[in-house]
């Protein structure tokens, strides 16, 4: 579809950007503002230059080594999750039902998870883990397991992978389930003609198919794992020791925790960085996507 | 023919698995909490709605769940609102920026609201609208504004831009067109959109908690709050915990024929 250039069009979008300039752009100078500066309490606040930015790149200070150390983890834990979750979700999509009243069932059963207050779901796999109280707590421990997200660093980490594999892998799966419902028919009488495997008709066909959505799942499920903030929160509480901090807990203990304002917004400042770069890289690579097939775009 | 060997195997396992842990909710909810610390028992051998009968008559519980809907609705009516006519821009014109202003867009919506909590405490603070719905429901719109015009966009895009000219040679106005015509062609989208802004708003903890400190306290922030008392009341909690899945998978099970198409955001 050619687009008209039309100057006027920013009338349109003139109210998106005021209510988004005002939640995003207004905090984001505050952040700016106290990165470059320390501050001793009774709103008194000194110039600090980059200093913040150096001590939080040099793992040997306090602060970058907390920084950097967080951020491994949340690498970790994001390549982990990714890794179960997209094949995972690929799967239960192609396990569908086809049509039926099942359709309808497995679907809101699917969805469930994703509607659930994140504190909430900690909530429930904080009492489901429990050895005294939770189901799989006790079950593992009676099997002769000695599970305790509590005070074992491994038993913290599976619980909270696996928490967030319940939470999530639906948002794959129906999104690949979306993917494989826009696939006519025709291509797969025309894979039978020839006589293509399961595996070919799911290599030719399917996987081609779900590319674009598969990439804004892995987009969505990056970003949100990148900044998990209140699961693992609830459940660990970044504990054993710092073994389940990520960035985001990191950040709030020092800026609501704490009240360092200027560490935290230096630290804000990069993390937001980070994020901006990926971002930028996923939309690109999904534009072009776009570009190369522009008969697929734009149907509703 | 889209089906793998062992389809109904796998479908059902996994479904068991995301059940599992909301059923040990409910099962837990339903119990005494002696029950609960002593013995271990599959369903409720004593069944009791103290817990909710707790939630239902005491006020700092149940202005919990009201204040909660209170920012999520006004986040959802904001939110569609102002993403309509961007959707519109965004899918029918090309203007000075379109591009970087809708990368921008985007890339609030992936920012940590870990980053935004203490600026967005000293600005709502600052223009005395802290602690009310309000604060929460704009602090929302950063992620949930960016999500509407992305969704829309693609719903708009699928009307055939005939159906405007032809509008526009019947002598329609703009208002009139969008409100009379566009709107109602793209309801099921609008439907979707309102969806995920629901859905986003509804479970997010970080920024509602920072916002708030007596009188718009969220559920949520009252759970926590009675996790760090000492003496757990898990009966309390579990039920607690089971009331907010409730509002949720009852907008499921409205929108349940378009969740296929609402989670490929209209365009795939």
């Amino acid at each position: 579809m050619d687009k008209t250039i039309n100057q006027k069009a920013w009338f349109l979008v003139l109210p998106v950007f005021a209510v988004v300039a005002f939640s995003a752009i207004l905090p984001l100078m505050t952040v700016v503002n106290y990165s470059m500066q320390d501050t001793f309490g009774n709103n008194q606040f000194f110039w600090n230059g980059v200093g913040w930015f150096k001590e939080l790149l040099d793992p040997s200070t306090d602060l970058g080594g907390r920084f950097l150390a967080s951020l491994g983890r949340n690498l970790l834990f994001s390549a982990i999750i990714l890794s179960i979750e997209v094949p995972l979700g690929i799967v239960v999509a192609l396990s569908m039902p086809r049509e039926g009243w099942s359709v309808a069932v497995c679907l809101v059963i699917l969805a469930l998870p994703l509607l659930i207050p994140w504190n909430v779901v900690g909530t429930i796999w904080q009492i489901f883990g429990r050895p005294d109280i939770g189901l799989l707590g006790y079950t593992l421990n009676s099997l002769g397991f000695d599970y305790n997200y509590v005070s074992n660093e491994f038993d913290a980490w599976a619980t909270v992978i696996v928490m967030d594999v319940w939470h999530w892998t639906s948002l794959v799966a129906l999104l690949c389930y979306a993917g494989l419902k826009s696939i006519p028919d025709a291509y797969y009488q025309a894979a039978q003609i020839d006589g293509a495997s399961r595996w070919a008709v799911f290599k030719a066909i399917q996987l081609p198919k779900m590319n674009r959505v598969l990439l804004i799942a892995v987009l969505l499920r990056f970003m949100d794992s990148f900044m998990i903030y209140t699961e693992p929160f609830v459940v660990t509480g970044g504990g054993p020791g710092n073994s389940t901090t990520f960035v985001s807990i990191e950040l709030v203990k020092i800026a609501l925790g704490q009240f360092d304002l200027g560490k935290a917004a230096a630290l804000s400042l990069v993390y937001n960085l980070i994020i901006l770069i990926v971002c930028w890289v996923f939309y690109t690579v999904m534009t072009n996507a776009g570009a190369e097939c522009p008969a697929k775009q734009g149907g509703a | 023919m889209h089906s793998i060997p062992g389809r109904r195997l796998i479908i059902s396992l996994f479904l068991i698995f995301l059940l599992l842990p909301i059923y040990w909710l409910v099962n837990m909810s339903f119990k005494t909490n002696s029950e609960i610390v002593t013995t271990m028992t599959l369903w409720p051998h004593q069944p009791t709605l103290e817990n909710y009968k707790r939630i239902f008559t005491d006020e700092s519980w149940y202005s919990g769940y009201i204040n909660s809907l209170k920012y999520v609705i006004i986040n959802t009516v904001i939110s569609i609102a102002v993403a309509l006519p961007a959707a519109y821009g965004f899918s029918r014109y090309r203007f000075l920026g379109d591009k970087h202003l809708f990368f921008w867009l985007l890339s609030n919506r992936m920012a940590p609201a870990a980053v935004f909590a203490l600026p967005f405490f000293n600005l709502y603070s600052a223009i005395n609208l802290f602690d009310t719905p309000w604060a929460v429901a704009l602090a929302h719109c950063i992620f949930n504004v960016p999500l509407a015009v992305w969704i829309l966009e693609g719903f708009v895009s699928g009307v055939p831009r005939e159906i405007d000219e032809t509008a526009f040679l019947d002598g329609y106005s703009f208002p009139r067109f969008f409100i009379k015509i566009l709107v109602p062609l793209i309801a099921s989208g609008i439907g979707v959109a309102a969806f995920f802004c629901f859905m986003f708003s509804w479970v997010e903890l970080l920024l509602a908690r920072t916002l708030t400190s007596v009188s718009a306290k969220p559920i949520s922030a009252i759970m926590t709050r009675t996790v760090s008392a000492a003496g757990m009341d898990w009966g309390l909690l579990a039920a607690a915990g089971v009331l907010t899945i409730i509002p949720g998978a009852l907008v499921i099970w409205f929108v349940r024929n378009y969740i296929a198409r609402g989670f490929a955001l209209g365009r795939v």
